[in-house]
Parts: structure tokens; C-alpha cells; sequence
């Protein structure tokens, strides 16, 4: 443990060195720090309603202004962030824990596995993510259970995908060769000794997949098909700002900022993590 | 190559019928009766009955898939609950929509992101450089959705320089209501094809026929345009194909956002009033338009590289 808590320590060091890695582990922290303690940051409930104050440009009371139930438009912002994490998180470990699972399996069990393995990914994959998504959503109706689902049905593949490669160049190092002789089970094989090899370079992946996924969510909320009102989230601020779009500005523009910014964060941090990481992974992608 | 081919799309085929039967089970598979749903709570049971016969609902799964598998053969989607029309024609008149809006994204994107990767390449380390690599990070990280909400917002609500709604009619109209819609769906793969171009710039200029035409002295700038370019833009054609699926998602948003016709509309209109049959076709054509475009950019790509057709 002690060694894995250096190399966690060095990558850390290595990241804030990089200027854009520092940038983006910036506004990754205080979108972290937001979303933890929004409930102590946020100024006002951000789902109680103000009749008499409704559709304000931003003032010293209301930061952002407010939207057209007179709702306070940055309490709603910061709520929202923790709205997006608390998808975003679980759908990406899920995939993460369910792809790699599934890959290490594909890339050292039978071949025919194998093949139906990658058939279930490339078929998953064939789906045009938004257009899966609205399937899904037609068919079970919009919560947050059915975002978190559909965002790890879809990234499954990237992260098998991944994990088969990783797996199918390791099974034939002398290492597994060696533990294989000495009569070791496949689950002790993969859980022991393939599995940290690998999940280096998945987490990298998981850090540049949080923005696709806090994008999504944001889309659906948008469409009207993420989570469920007044549940503040940045796309159903965007929802609300889309229709008042000509009253007001302020809705769009504290709705959409944060999504850039969230992705800008996590694409930074990603990119930089990558190069501490492994820099070999530049060239594959 | 032949066989390589006919092995891609075997494959996509089998990728197409496993999704598309997959989405056919699970439609079937919704709770309530979709017979209920389309008609309201006060229909008699003679209606119901005979729109459960004429949506094939009375018979079993099986054969239901047979039947839609038979039609489809015949390119027949089935036919939309409401009007009666058949799907296949209300999607095929909604699709140009929704291509014409992807290749003008595809374009101007393709087009700006390949000239700043080639510049960047060309010049190396310097400060367009350095400022080209900035831009294209921050772009890639740019939903599509946001920025056409905010391009809306600016552009079409405040400026007014450009329409905010529909697609408009003849030429010049139809391009200056593409303008908002194809820029935010293109910005964020200029960067990505700007940082791709350069990469794979970097490592053609390298090579040694580049080395060669430097020598006899060719100038540089035909060095670089003809010789190096020609051979670094094939990534894009793979990336573009792959990628068909992220731009048809963000032309569903992009269609929305500035109310255009398409399939994106379509489909969402579809869903909130349970239209199954067009939900259905849309996706089902939208997803062979993925699949096939993916197989293409592969066969493309074995074509000009033969290294890849022995690595699928």
C-alpha cells in the first residue's frame, strides 16, 4: 500500500505541474466543493418560489437573477452542479467497473466469448448515443435512474473495448504465464494481477468521460427527458432559459457556463492525467 | 481487400439486425398497452380491438418480428398511428434535413480544422502554435447543445445577425438558417481535427518521401501542402465516419434548439405523444446511417492503408 501511495502522490504532483492539468484540477475542486457542500453555499432554497420577484437580471440579492417562478438562479447553478456529479459519478464507476469487467473477460477467456463480447459492444455502439438515450427514455419515462442507466449502457463499450486490448497484450507476458503454471484460477489471474495493470489507464479514461456525461444529462434535462422538475440541474435550467429566451439571458447563460466550464475542468484534468499516467496512450487514441 | 470488404459488412449487417431486434423486444416489452395509450381512456373496446389487429399486436412476439423483419425487407417501416401515412416516407422526408445540416458541419469544420493543423505542424512550437493547441482543447470540451443555445442567445436573439427558427427556402435562405446550427455543431471537432491533422503531420513530415522532395528543392510550401497533407489527412476521413453518431446527437440538439425540421424533431415529437412506429423508424435509420458510415470509414481506410485489413 505504501508504494501504490507515492505513485498516487507523484501522479498528483505531476498533474499540478502541467499547466492546464493545475487549471483543470482547479475547477474540477471547486466544482467538487460546490456540489459537496452546496447546501451551506447556496443563498436561497433553490426550488422555493418568489412570484413577486420573478424574471430578474442579476442584483446584489440575486447574483444571476432569478427565472420565471422568481426562483434564485445561482443557488439553482450550484444545486445543479450536484445534481450533475450525482450522475455523473455512478454511471461512470458503473460502466468502468461493469466494461472492465466484461473486457478482461473478452481478452482471456474463450474465443467465442470473445466474439459474442465484442458483438455486444459493437452493437451497443451502433446506437447513436442521443438517439438511444431517447429511446430508452420513450420507453421507461425520465428519472434520474434512467440518465445514470443510459449513460452506462453507452459507455460500456469504450471501456471493455479498452480493457480486452490491455488484457490480450498482458496474457501472454511471463508473468501470467508464470502464475497460470502454478495452477492459479482465471478470477485470481485477472482480479490479482491483470487488474492493476490496467486500471491506470481506464481511470484516464473515466476523468475525459465525466464531460460527455455531465453533457448528456444536461441534454436530456434540456429536452425535458433527464430528471424531473423543479429538481434544479443545469439542462433544465437551459430548458427554462430556452423558452424565456427572449425575456431573459441570464437563464441560458448560468445554465450553460457551468456545463462548458465542467467540461473544460475534467478535459484538462483528463488530458494531463493521461500524459502523467501513460504517455504511450496519446498516440493509441 | 474484396474480402475484407465483404467480412465489414457482414459484420455491420449482423450489428444492425442484433440492434435493431434488440429495439424491437424492447419496445414490445413496455409496460401498458399501447393500443390504450394511442387511442385515450374513452375508447370503446370494437376500436381497440381492431387497432390491436391492424398493428399486428393480437399475434405472438415471434411472429411480430417476422412480420416486421418481412416489411422491412420491403422498405416498410410501418405506418404512423396519427395520420396513416407510412413511416418510411415521413423519415426520408425529414433525413435531407438533418444531412444537409452534418455535411455543412462536416465542412466547415474539416475544412478549418485541417488548414490550422497543417499550419500548426508546419510551424511548430511557436506561438500560433501554442495558441492553435489552447483553442482546440478548449473547443473539443464544447457541447454542442450549450453552444448552439448560446449561439442563439448572441447571434439570432441579440444581434439578430442571423434567423432563429426553421430551415428556410431556396438557397440563400436555406444557408443563412444554416449558418448558427452548423457552427455549433462543428466547433468543437475544429479543434479535434486541428490537433489530429497536426499530429499526424508531424510524423509524415518525418517520413522519408517528404525528406526526398525536400532535397530535389521543392519549396517548401509544396512540400507541405502536396506531399505531406495528402498523406495526414486520412485520420480524418476514419474520425469523420466513427463520428457520424456524435454529429447525428448533436444535430438532434442543434434542431431543437433552432426549431428545424429533422429527424432529431422528429423523433421528439414522436416521444411525447407515444408515437412507437416513428420513434422506431427514426432510430432505425439513424442507426444503419451510423453503422454504415463507420464501415465505410473503414473500408476507406484499408483502401489507402493496407496494415489495417488485417487488424479487425
Amino acid at each position: 500500500m505504501e508504494k501504490s501511495h507515492s505513485e498516487l502522490g507523484q501522479i498528483i504532483v505531476g498533474v499540478a505541474r502541467d499547466p492546464l492539468g493545475l487549471m483543470g484540477l482547479i475547477i474540477v475542486g471547486v466544482i467538487v466543493f460546490c456540489a459537496i457542500f452546496a447546501y451551506w453555499i447556496v443563498p436561497y432554497d433553490p426550488i422555493a418560489m418568489d412570484i413577486k420577484s420573478r424574471l430578474q437580471g442579476p442584483s446584489s440579492a440575486h447574483l444571476l437573477g432569478t427565472d420565471q417562478l422568481g426562483r434564485d438562479t445561482f443557488s439553482r447553478v450550484i444545486a445543479g452542479g450536484q445534481v450533475a456529479l450525482k450522475v455523473a459519478l455512478p454511471a461512470v464507476f458503473g460502466a468502468m467497473a461493469i466494461g472492465l469487467t466484461l473486457g478482461m473477460i473478452a481478452g482471456y477467456g474463450p474465443k467465442w466469448l470473445d466474439n459474442l463480447l465484442m458483438l455486444f459492444f459493437d452493437t451497443i455502439r451502433s446506437f447513436p448515443t442521443v438517439m438511444f438515450a431517447l429511446a430508452v427514455v420513450a420507453l421507461i419515462g425520465p428519472s434520474l435512474q434512467t440518465v445514470v442507466f443510459v449513460v452506462m449502457a453507452t459507455s460500456i463499450p469504450t471501456y471493455g473495448r479498452v480493457a480486452r486490448t490491455q488484457t490480450l497484450t498482458l496474457r501472454n507476458s511471463e508473468f501470467i504465464l508464470a502464475e497460470r503454471s502454478m495452477g492459479a484460477s482465471m478470477a485470481r489471474i485477472l482480479g490479482v494481477h491483470m487488474l492493476p495493470n490496467i486500471i491506470g489507464v481506464l481511470a484516464v479514461l473515466a476523468a475525459m468521460d465525466i464531460p460527455t456525461v455531465i453533457a448528456l444529462e444536461a441534454g436530456l434535462s434540456f429536452l425535458g427527458l433527464g430528471v424531473k422538475p423543479p429538481t434544479p440541474s443545469w439542462g433544465a435550467l437551459l430548458k427554462d432559459g430556452y423558452s424565456l429566451i427572449r425575456q431573459t439571458p441570464w437563464l441560458v447563460v448560468g445554465g450553460g457556463l457551468p456545463i462548458i466550464l465542467a467540461t473544460l475542468g475534467f478535459t484538462f484534468l483528463g488530458e494531463s492525467l493521461r500524459d502523467v499516467v501513460d504517455p504511450k496512450l496519446r498516440k493509441q487514441r | 481487400m474484396l474480402s475484407f470488404a465483404t467480412r465489414r459488412f457482414g459484420l455491420s449487417l449482423l450489428i444492425l439486425f442484433v440492434a435493431v431486434t434488440v429495439m424491437f423486444l424492447m419496445i414490445r416489452a413496455v409496460p401498458g398497452d399501447p393500443v390504450q395509450i394511442m387511442l385515450g381512456p374513452r375508447a370503446t373496446p370494437e376500436l381497440q380491438a381492431q387497432l390491436t389487429a391492424a398493428l399486428g399486436l393480437d399475434q405472438p412476439i415471434w411472429k411480430q418480428l417476422l412480420i416486421f423483419y418481412g416489411n422491412l425487407l420491403q422498405g416498410d417501416l410501418g405506418t404512423d398511428v396519427f395520420s396513416g401515412r407510412s413511416v418510411t416516407d415521413i423519415v426520408f422526408q425529414q433525413l435531407p434535413f438533418t444531412l444537409e445540416l452534418i455535411f455543412a458541419s462536416i465542412l466547415w469544420s474539416a475544412s478549418l480544422g485541417i488548414a490550422l493543423g497543417a499550419y500548426a505542424a508546419a510551424h511548430p512550437n511557436t506561438l500560433i502554435d501554442r495558441i492553435a493547441a489552447a483553442i482546440s482543447v478548449s473547443f473539443v470540451a464544447a457541447p454542442a447543445f450549450v453552444v448552439a443555445l448560446l449561439a442563439l442567445l448572441v447571434f439570432a436573439v441579440h444581434l439578430q445577425w442571423f434567423p432563429a427558427i426553421g430551415a428556410g427556402e431556396g438557397f440563400w435562405d436555406r444557408l443563412d438558417h444554416l449558418v448558427l446550427p452548423a457552427f455549433a455543431i462543428g466547433l468543437s471537432w475544429v479543434g479535434y481535427i486541428a490537433r489530429l491533422v497536426r499530429a499526424s503531420m508531424l510524423e509524415v513530415m518525418g517520413e522519408s518521401h517528404v525528406r526526398t522532395a525536400r532535397a530535389f528543392g521543392i519549396a517548401e510550401r509544396r512540400v507541405v501542402m502536396v506531399y505531406a497533407l495528402r498523406i495526414a489527412i486520412l485520420p480524418v476521413v476514419t474520425v469523420i465516419g466513427v463520428g457520424m453518431g456524435f454529429l447525428l446527437s448533436s444535430a438532434v440538439f442543434a434542431e431543437i434548439v433552432f426549431a428545424r425540421p429533422g429527424l432529431g424533431k422528429l423523433v421528439i415529437d414522436s416521444i411525447t405523444t407515444r408515437n412507437y412506429p416513428i420513434v422506431m423508424g427514426s432510430v432505425l435509420i439513424s442507426t444503419a446511417l451510423f453503422v454504415v458510415s463507420t464501415a465505410l470509414a473503414d473500408l476507406i481506410n484499408a483502401l489507402l492503408d493496407p496494415r489495417a485489413r488485417t487488424a479487425h
